[in-house]
């Protein structure tokens, strides 16, 4: 096939109405969902109806909307401090986006640039990263994270450093199996030949052209980074107020589960919603993008 | 043998890399008599306490205390109640264990058959709706899926008790929440697996010595298939002990990860040093069990010995 039949074939796949038509229609509303929570993560504070954090203790736990009592003013009802729900759960997503973000971004460089290491190094070098791979994986990383947390307090450098070492180890052990088979391969090889450095080879050539499978990876990977923030923060180790976050709000609804069910319900379904799109998206892009690493 | 005797160096060093660690990291974060004692305690009965503890000596004299103590199984002393930290730790093994085996055999149950049922009949309505169940319990956060449980069968329909550890109705809830998440896993991985084998040409080869499907599948695609669930399912374990802790915590289930959390709130070095250190234990035992398996499971393993699994 010549390169313009494929440059056609790309610039047919990307038309954007055809392509919805070709999109299930769980993967449409999984990005419209990721969409929202993107914009969610973007302005959450100018879209929020109240401050977040606005106390109003004449107006405590009134029901969300169907409800009887409910008003139009907090569409979602307000919690025991009489804080608007709505409100809240757009910061809480906010904030659990954001760290979600940051941590699945800095453990993917992470673990990329030790995989590139590891593969181009190779010898001890190798040995040593390999055996820090196997360290992190050995390591219940969770209970780790909580113990870390309780005693280091209320550190959000830390709590964000723990969500980035949270996984590197899946990147380094992919991009070091990818770099060591593309090192092989001919157009590699075509540019050692032509004289390029090894950084320029690795950054210019083998990346772009192993970011398929890291990508899915890290679309993968982004849900249980989700849940990995919201369960330290539900167990009140995370986030912690005055800041809110969906784990946080869900730890703090959990003890109204009797005369307010909706203080747990909503954040909880949001969480499930967030790690369910990812999840519909990541299947989704492993399928076109990545056949091979079906499993 | 020599794979055995490289497969426990290994371990060891991990082991000795994460003790070292859990030991560190805990003793930068500061002074535990700060949290301990109440805040108006003068300075020598801070000091009094230190020393007993042994918190005023220098940090590597601590380090070789601690890893003496360690190889002759000495775990310390649980600084809030003066207990032997390895049996206050101990004692609530058989809680989290009950809880632990009871979801893994959930996880098997559920999460095999309906990953072999998806796989046969792949791409029909079978597979999308195992498939599509699949995705919903992975997506599930555990301790949403406790809550909710708790507000359906405790408090709306009253039928199951939503705490404690009395009796086996107790364990229903709890062994069900930690379960479902691992039996999406399993169903994933036993799926694509079982799909993989049975285009092998064995499977050809099978069906053509007239072999019945049930035989095929039981007797020649399943071993095939199992080893990398197997691999995965050793991968996971350390994923299935965190969650533990979150849904002994919903549940209020009295296990290693409830003795945990009040330890972390009160700062209770040593018992929380004994967990994290035990639990790698685990992990680490865990993964060698799974690689002997796996040997077992595909002979052709044991040849390649210390090659790496990467």
């Amino acid at each position: 096939m010549s390169t313009l039949d494929q440059d056609l074939k790309t610039a047919a796949r990307w038309k954007p109405l055809a392509l919805l038509a070709r999109t299930p229609a769980a993967v449409t509303l999984a990005v419209g969902f990721m969409a929202l929570m993107l914009c969610v993560m973007c302005f959450a504070q100018v879209i929020q109806p109240h401050a977040f954090d606005h106390v109003d203790l004449l107006n405590r736990m009134t029901p969300p909307q169907p409800l009887d009592g409910a008003s139009w003013a907090h569409p979602l009802g307000t919690d025991t401090l009489g804080r608007d729900l709505l409100s809240r759960l757009l910061v809480a997503a906010q904030t659990s986006m954001l760290l979600s973000l940051l941590g699945t971004v800095l453990g993917a460089a992470m673990g990329i640039a030790l995989g590139f290491l590891a593969a181009h190094k190779g010898g001890f070098r190798d040995e040593i990263i390999m055996a820090l791979v196997d360290f992190q994986a050995a390591m219940p990383w969770f209970i780790v994270a909580l113990a870390v947390l309780a005693f280091m307090g209320n550190s959000m450098v830390i709590f964000i450093l723990i969500m980035g070492l949270y996984g590197w180890e899946t990147y380094a052990r992919i991009t070091r199996g990818l770099v060591l088979s593309a090192r092989e391969q001919g157009y590699a090889q075509a540019v050692r030949g032509l004289g390029a450095t090894p950084a320029w080879i690795y950054t210019r050539h083998i990346l772009p052209n192993i970011a398929g499978p890291l990508l899915v990876q890290l679309t993968i990977n982004f849900p249980s980074t989700i849940l990995f923030e919201t369960s330290l923060s539900f167990l009140g180790l995370g986030i912690r107020p005055p800041m809110t976050s969906l784990g946080q709000m869900l730890g703090e609804g959990r003890d109204y589960l009797i005369s307010a069910w909706w203080l747990a319900v909503i954040p909880g379904f949001t969480i499930f919603l967030t790690t369910l799109s990812m999840s519909i998206l990541g299947d989704w892009l492993r399928a076109r993008l990545d056949p091979s690493l079906e499993t | 043998m020599r794979w055995f005797a490289i497969k426990s160096l290994r371990a060891f060093v991990t082991l000795w890399l994460v003790v070292t660690f859990v030991f560190f990291v805990l003793r930068l974060s500061g002074d535990p008599t700060m949290i301990l004692l109440p805040d108006d305690t003068d300075a020598a009965t801070r000091s009094f306490y230190r020393a007993l503890w042994g918190l005023d000596r220098p940090i590597w004299d601590q380090y070789l205390r601690y890893v003496a103590g360690l190889m002759q199984g000495d775990f310390g002393i649980s600084f809030r109640n003066n207990m032997d930290a390895f049996q206050l730790v101990r004692d609530r093994v058989p809680k989290t264990a009950l809880l632990g085996w009871t979801a893994l055999s959930i996880a098997l149950v559920l999460g095999i058959p309906l990953g072999i049922l998806a796989a046969l009949y792949r791409d029909s309505w079978i597979d999308r709706v195992v498939m599509g169940l699949a995705v919903f319990g992975f997506s599930m956060p555990n301790f949403f899926l406790g809550i909710l449980l708790i507000l359906i069968f405790s408090l709306q329909l009253r039928w199951l008790p939503s705490s404690g550890s009395d009796t086996w109705w107790h364990l229903i809830m709890p062994a069900f929440t930690l379960g479902t998440g691992f039996a999406a896993q399993i169903a994933r991985y036993t799926r694509s697996s079982m799909i993989d084998v049975l285009a092998k040409p064995y499977m050809r080869t099978a069906r053509s010595t007239g072999a019945g499907p049930a035989r095929r599948v039981i007797s020649h695609a399943l071993p095939n298939a199992a080893v990398p669930v197997v691999t995965i399912l050793g991968f996971q374990i350390g994923q299935l002990l965190g969650w533990a802790v979150v849904t002994e915590t919903v549940f209020a289930w009295p296990g290693i990860g409830r003795l945990l959390t009040t330890a972390v709130a009160t700062r209770d070095l040593a018992v929380v040093q004994c967990i994290m250190i035990l639990l790698a234990i685990t992990m680490i035992a865990a993964n060698m069990f799974v690689d002997f398996l796996y040997g077992w499971l595909d002979p052709r393993v044991r040849v390649g010995a210390g090659a790496r699994t990467a």
